[in-house]
């Protein structure tokens, strides 16, 4: 019964503003004035869940991701853990944005 | 340049006693001013260092402790998170890159041993293996002082978790929690892309708990005097004494003491201001701005500073003059936030330069009311969009700034530049490396 419904994540670090994913989904992404890809927040919809899979095959830098809700995109900044919920945010993609993360 | 260290005092200040008591239940808490700092005399004045125990955590959590600087987040939760972790790790942060506030490194100056007991506590809690105390390694004081002080702990006693220092690189988001770890396991101090989070899996990919010195500071009373001895001074939602940084146009620019609440009026009249604030920037360069005639009665607080749109964050408080250009001094700070961003996300990369040129051209009173509406388009398109919270620290700010400047920016617009900027705000440091 539970169907999980799944968004659209950038690892903005790894993101080169290739565009590519919005090219693919102008539905779900759109570019800011630099280039760079702006989400709907909101989880992909049914019909475009097959073109957002493309999308996340076809980044050049791996940087983005479907992940189940809830999202913890962008969030770094301050000391804010959420500690009793271990996270649900572990999918298939996870592993390629770590290594994608890599610095420098 | 002009930070706002030098000849810095700290004092105390409490609305409901005139002269400080050696009485550890009154204020001072943190800081015992001239005191010596040493082991002996920190000892005498607090009483012995109890060991640590879940009763400490249940007992923070009834104190209402929040960590001090600048994310607000209930700290026992924190330490619930990790405790009984295998060999989890704790991290103490007194990098404090943030220009407007010294408090940590005060802290660090003159109570190491109240820094190192709160560390040695909660190491002991959590279970901890380690514990490393980060410091700004322009901080030549603060390392001098918890070099010596941990020193004196080799020699007098053995703390069952040993306090390991590092010292890091002086840039603004080198501090920030996911930069500190990624430093700390052998790359830059640049954030990353999270998660995993620290608590999950941090320095050595162990759960790490890290926390601001100060918030160490408080624990190490807490668990010395108990929860409601804690709540004895603040208000019910944000409990306690906090060390703020008070500068720019005050006589007596300093770290204070307060008790959580104080009216900020009160704050800058015990720091010599004159009264004529034509604005104040709470929380730094990730605060707000605040109207002048708005100071005086407001309570300095997470809760009544959120409540008017503000942020306490780590407890700066930079007084803006009425001489002093607000907009050219958000411009300059602006800049500065740019040059500070660790590079690696697009829009923080492009968008900042973007805003404080931008900016620019509003001190020129060059693109007129087309330049306002440019800044705050670029506001919200940097928002939230950074692994980090830097690009959203510099939006809040200059949105305030938007705001509170109103009546300075149609100035500018109807008569070009004011007076040069005076340089009230401190960026003095210069962009250096991550390791």
């Amino acid at each position: 019964m539970a169907v999980t419904r799944r968004r659209l994540v950038v690892d903005p670090i790894a993101c080169d503003g290739h565009g590519i994913c919005a090219e693919l989904l102008p539905e779900v992404i759109r570019r800011d004035d630099w280039g760079y890809p702006i989400i709907d927040p909101e989880p992909v919809a049914f019909g475009l869940e097959g073109l957002a899979k493309r999308a996340v095959a076809a980044c050049p830098k791996l940087a983005l991701a479907l992940r189940d809700a809830p999202v913890t995109h962008g969030r770094g900044g301050s000391s804010s853990p959420r500690p009793p919920a271990r996270p649900a945010a572990r999918t298939a993609t996870a592993g390629r944005a770590g290594k994608a993360r890599r610095l420098s | 340049m002009n930070q706002p260290t030098g000849t810095r005092s700290t004092v105390t200040l409490d609305p409901r006693q005139a002269e400080p008591a050696p009485d550890p239940l009154t204020l001072p808490r943190l800081l015992p001013g001239d005191a010596d700092p040493g082991l002996e005399a920190h000892f005498a004045r607090l009483g012995p260092m109890p060991g640590g125990s879940p009763w400490v955590i249940d007992e923070v959590d009834a104190a209402g402790l929040r960590g001090r600087g600048g994310g607000g987040f209930p700290t026992a939760a924190k330490m619930r998170a990790v405790a009984g972790a295998r060999q989890c790790v704790v991290v103490a942060n007194g990098t404090e890159g943030e220009p407007t506030s010294s408090k940590d490194k005060a802290l660090l100056a003159g109570s190491p041993h109240l820094v190192l007991d709160g560390i040695s506590i909660a190491a002991e809690t959590v279970g901890a293996s380690e514990a490393i105390l980060c410091v700004d390694r322009a901080a030549s004081a603060a390392i001098r002082a918890v070099e010596a002080a941990v020193a004196e702990r080799r020699q007098v006693f053995a703390d069952r978790v040993p306090v390991r220092i590092e010292t890091t690189p002086s840039r603004y988001v080198a501090g920030e929690e996911s930069a500190l770890v990624h430093f700390l396991n052998g790359g830059d101090a640049r954030p990353v892309f999270v998660p995993p989070r620290p608590f999950e899996r941090g320095v050595r990919r162990r759960p790490t708990l890290v926390n601001n010195v100060e918030t160490f500071a408080h624990l190490a009373l807490i668990a010395r005097f108990g929860a409601d001895w804690f709540r004895s001074l603040g208000t019910d939602a944000d409990p306690g004494t906090a060390l703020v940084t008070v500068s720019g146009a005050v006589a007596r620019p300093g770290v204070y003491e307060v008790p959580m609440g104080i009216a900020l009026g009160e704050v800058l009249r015990v720091a010599g201001g004159h009264g004529n604030a034509q604005a104040v920037l709470a929380g730094g360069y990730a605060g707000r701005w605040i109207p002048g005639a708005a100071v005086a009665a407001l309570p300095l607080d997470p809760t009544s500073l959120k409540r008017v749109g503000a942020t306490f964050g780590c407890g700066a408080v930079a007084v803006l003059g009425a001489e002093s250009c607000g907009l050219a001094e958000t411009a300059r700070v602006a800049w500065w936030m740019s040059g500070e961003s660790a590079g690696q996300c697009g829009p923080c990369v492009h968008g900042l330069p973007a805003i404080a040129g931008a900016l620019d051209a509003l001190v020129a009173g060059d693109r007129g009311r087309k330049a306002e509406r440019q800044v705050r388009r670029w506001l919200e398109m940097v928002e939230g969009r950074g692994a980090c919270h830097h690009p959203d620290g510099v939006a809040g700010f200059v949105r305030s700034a938007l705001d509170v400047f109103a009546a300075e920016i149609e100035h500018h617009r109807r008569h070009g530049p004011c007076r040069p900027s005076a340089g009230v705000l401190p960026t003095g440091r210069s962009a250096g490396g991550w390791r």
